[in-house]
């Protein structure tokens, strides 16, 4: 007999939608300039959930000044108050971490369990841990008086809304910094939202503002003489292109970029815990993350036993409504997102590696991609070398450690890399000689805001998180 | 040795330092150095794109065997061109006199003043990871770490001024980080860093793990910018408009590019060194 799984809801009665959101600037929600908006939808059912304001050039400017006016108070205010600060955002977060995880899931489309368990607590849970900061920042590590950068631009993408902002905003407000923030253009309700937290939280006004817009919103923040730094998660392509726009000028940078991260599993390894790993490393977060494990390299004597473990793993795998309590994979966050990893995973078809997806109901309407693997790839595969941030595994075997650890570092990037074996001298080791950032041990994509985060090469410049992350907000004697 | 003629000095060739040989710049280019009165004095190398690209070479293959020995030994291989250095003191003393023009208590000063920072940055080798990793509370069964590592190959230009005390500044902080180097010595005093480069040399200091190079930083800078296999340069040593151009060119490989103030600062260590955060579940 089979078991069928009931369909388990989560209410979006806890969610109310405003027709429009303003732009958040200097404490107050105004419209843009120009009176433009766009549209945000939910990738799961491509309904529009509202209208945003779209923030240009006068709205960037505007936004800039009421942060260079809050920041007379918020640099000179005493530490410990600012901290206080923190530590109210973080718990009126955790008190409406419910509205919050629907709206994620219904503006991002990925499932209510991810939004609800990992998304929103860990957001809260970075407030809380800055907030200790606050008073603490000659012990961050670059000199005894440290000074904060001023007004920072910051820009962050789609697949963590309301968790990469906690990344930017929570280290730069207890350094002293005022922020100018820009959530994606897909997925700016939870920024909003959080807007509302700092008007609860009594958060003086223009320490945060928040402008919603496009690529031409986020260009007028990067170069905006009166910003002093920019933080910017996303593709390593625009990463780029602001290191160039910021030569020359006194801006601090830091990048958090793309990734292609390789998850090594050695003959030795716990087979099925290994499996729970490979899974949570590439279909988490229907794979939108850079840190993502989307290269297997399995020792090739239990490649075969690996293989048919994933498959036969990758079967038990639910993917539809993301506010489905059941649900593992939810929806592709744009279909413009579909578009590329459709059009990467063909290339695969074509350079001759050999497709995998569990047969699997795609719903009618939405964006969606079944989880999928390819074996036979080599290195020279676009999909061994483009990172795809879908839920698409590229598997490469190896024979000799060494091996594993030429492949895993034949990349321009160097985020993240997972090591799966019983023997603590090999991961050491392992860990030792990969040229990645973040390396996860018999575990794959565990996040804390006590742990650097960040990566070598290509993959960015700074760490986000732990004392680390936190000195990317200060200036120091040099 | 009847013969009354006075002894002539047997002058030195000043060459290139690349893979721990002295090569002339394949380019077979040299410019007059003259002293301070505006006498000749040598011909350096005037190195060419050629020669960086060696250097770069000669340095990545030197930066597994450096960034794997122990700390301890690297400090005391810094410690040992400290030890070098002070019995050429008077050499360095009267290279610096002849070239920038100060007296020679000034030069004297700067000789101390470079022998005493590879000292201190010696000592930091075994030091910044304790200082400046961690170990994290990350909220879970895990243990967390993070430690600095070294970035790979660094470029660095030297301060125009004080050639030999810019020349040391440039390079220990990079070394003592587990990185190899190329400094592209002081363009109109560069004889003080040549004459580094033979106290490197038998210093025990691994081949390829510190290349110098003389000539033009107007010229060599782009190409550093653009080499994809350089990490990192410390660009104290250009201008503003040189710098911009080197960022954007470096901005193809995000290079890590940073300037400095301060002769001793950790700061010069940890910006070429990269931070790798481990997790691992804690079980029976």
């Amino acid at each position: 007999m089979t078991f069928e799984y009931s369909s388990a809801p989560e209410s979006k009665a806890i969610v109310k939608l405003d027709p429009v959101y303003k732009l958040y600037i200097g404490g107050k929600f105004v419209a843009p300039k120009s009176g433009k908006t766009f549209a945000t939808i939910n990738p799961a059912t491509e309904e529009v959930l509202a209208k945003v304001g779209y923030a240009e050039k006068a709205d960037v400017d505007k936004a800039v000044k009421a942060a260079q006016a809050g920041l007379k108070i918020w640099s000179k205010m005493a530490p410990s108050e600012r901290g206080k600060y923190l530590y109210r955002i973080a718990r009126i977060m955790q008190e409406r971490a419910r509205e919050f995880a629907v709206l994620e899931t219904m503006d991002n489309g990925k499932p209510i369990r991810e939004t609800r368990d990992i998304d929103i607590p860990l957001a809260a849970a970075h407030f809380f841990y800055h907030a200790g900061w606050a008073d603490k920042l000659e012990h961050a590590g670059v000199g005894s008086n440290p000074k904060p950068y001023g007004v920072v631009g910051q820009i962050i993408p789609w697949n963590f809304p309301l968790l990469m902002l906690a990344w930017k905003i929570a280290p730069a407000l207890a350094t002293g910094n005022t922020v100018v923030l820009k959530p994606a253009e897909t997925t700016p309700l939870t920024a909003m939202l959080f807007a509302q937290v700092c008007e609860q939280a009594e958060l003086p006004a223009g320490v945060v503002n928040i402008v919603t817009g496009d690529g031409a919103t986020g260009a007028a923040i990067v170069n905006h003489p009166d910003i002093s730094k920019i933080a910017f998660t996303g593709s390593t392509d625009v990463g780029k292109l602001i290191a160039r726009s910021v030569a020359g000028t006194n801006k601090g940078l830091t990048l958090e970029l793309g990734g292609k991260g390789a998850n090594i599993v050695f003959e030795d390894a716990p087979i099925d815990e290994t499996v729970e790993g490979i899974v949570n490393g590439i279909f988490f977060n229907q794979g939108h993350v850079c840190c993502a494990g989307s290269r297997l390299l399995v020792q090739e004597n239990i490649q075969d036993e690996v293989l048919e473990k994933l498959k036969r793993r990758m079967a038990q795998i639910r993917m539809g409504d993301p506010l489905d309590k059941n649900t593992d994979i939810g929806a592709i966050n744009s279909k413009e997102q579909l578009k590329k990893i459709t059009e990467l995973a063909n290339s695969g078809d074509e350079e001759g590696a050999m497709r995998f997806s569990p047969s699997c109901t795609i719903p009618g309407k939405g964006f969606w991609f079944p989880p999928t693997i390819f074996t036979g790839v080599t290195q020279a595969h676009r999909i061994a070398s483009e990172e795809i941030f879908g839920p698409v595994l590229s598997v490469i075997s190896f024979r000799t450690p060494q091996e594993a650890i030429e492949k895993a570092n034949n990349t321009p990037f160097g985020l993240s890399a997972g090591i799966w074996t019983d023997k603590g001298s090999r991961i050491l080791w392992t860990a030792k000689h990969l040229r990645a950032g973040v390396i996860w041990a018999n575990t794959f994509n565990k996040f804390d805001p006590a742990s650097p985060f960040g990566g070598y090469k290509e993959s960015g410049w700074g760490r986000e998180g732990g004392r680390h992350g936190l000195s990317a907000y200060l200036k120091g004697a040099k | 040795m009847a013969n009354s003629t006075p002894r002539l000095d047997v002058k030195k060739t000043y060459k290139l330092f690349i893979g721990g040989a002295f090569p002339r710049s394949e380019s077979g280019r040299t410019y007059e150095v003259k002293s301070a009165k505006g006498v000749f004095i040598a011909n350096p190398s005037l190195a060419s794109r050629k020669d960086l690209r060696d250097a770069v070479v000669a340095a990545r293959a030197a930066h597994s065997g450096w960034s794997s020995a122990t700390a301890f030994n690297r400090g005391q291989i810094l410690y040992r061109i400290a030890e070098m250095m002070e019995g050429r003191t008077s050499q360095f003393i009267d290279e610096i006199v002849a070239l920038e023009g100060v007296t020679p208590a000034a030069a004297k000063k700067q000789v101390e003043q470079a022998i005493d920072l590879w000292v201190w940055y010696s000592g930091w080798c075994d030091k910044i990871g304790a200082i400046y990793g961690s170990t994290n509370a990350v909220s879970g069964s895990y243990y967390n770490f993070t430690i600095p590592e070294s970035l790979g190959v660094v470029a660095t230009f030297a301060p125009a001024k004080q050639s030999l005390l810019g020349a040391v500044q440039a390079l220990a902080p990079i070394l003592a980080g587990g990185n190899t180097a190329i400094l592209i010595a002081s363009e109109k005093f560069p004889l003080p860093a040549i004459s580094l480069s033979e106290v490197i040399g038998t210093s025990d200091v691994p081949g390829g793990v510190v290349n110098i190079l003389t000539g033009s930083s107007a010229e060599l800078a782009p190409w550093i910018g653009s080499h994809m296999d350089i990490d990192g340069v410390d660009a104290s040593g250009l201008n503003k408009a040189q710098e911009k151009e080197l960022r954007i060119a470096g901005a193809d490989n995000l290079k890590r590019i940073h300037t400095f103030k301060e002769s001793a600062s950790p700061q010069r260590v940890l910006s070429f060194m990269e931070n790798k955060t481990v997790w691992h579940p804690i079980g029976v």
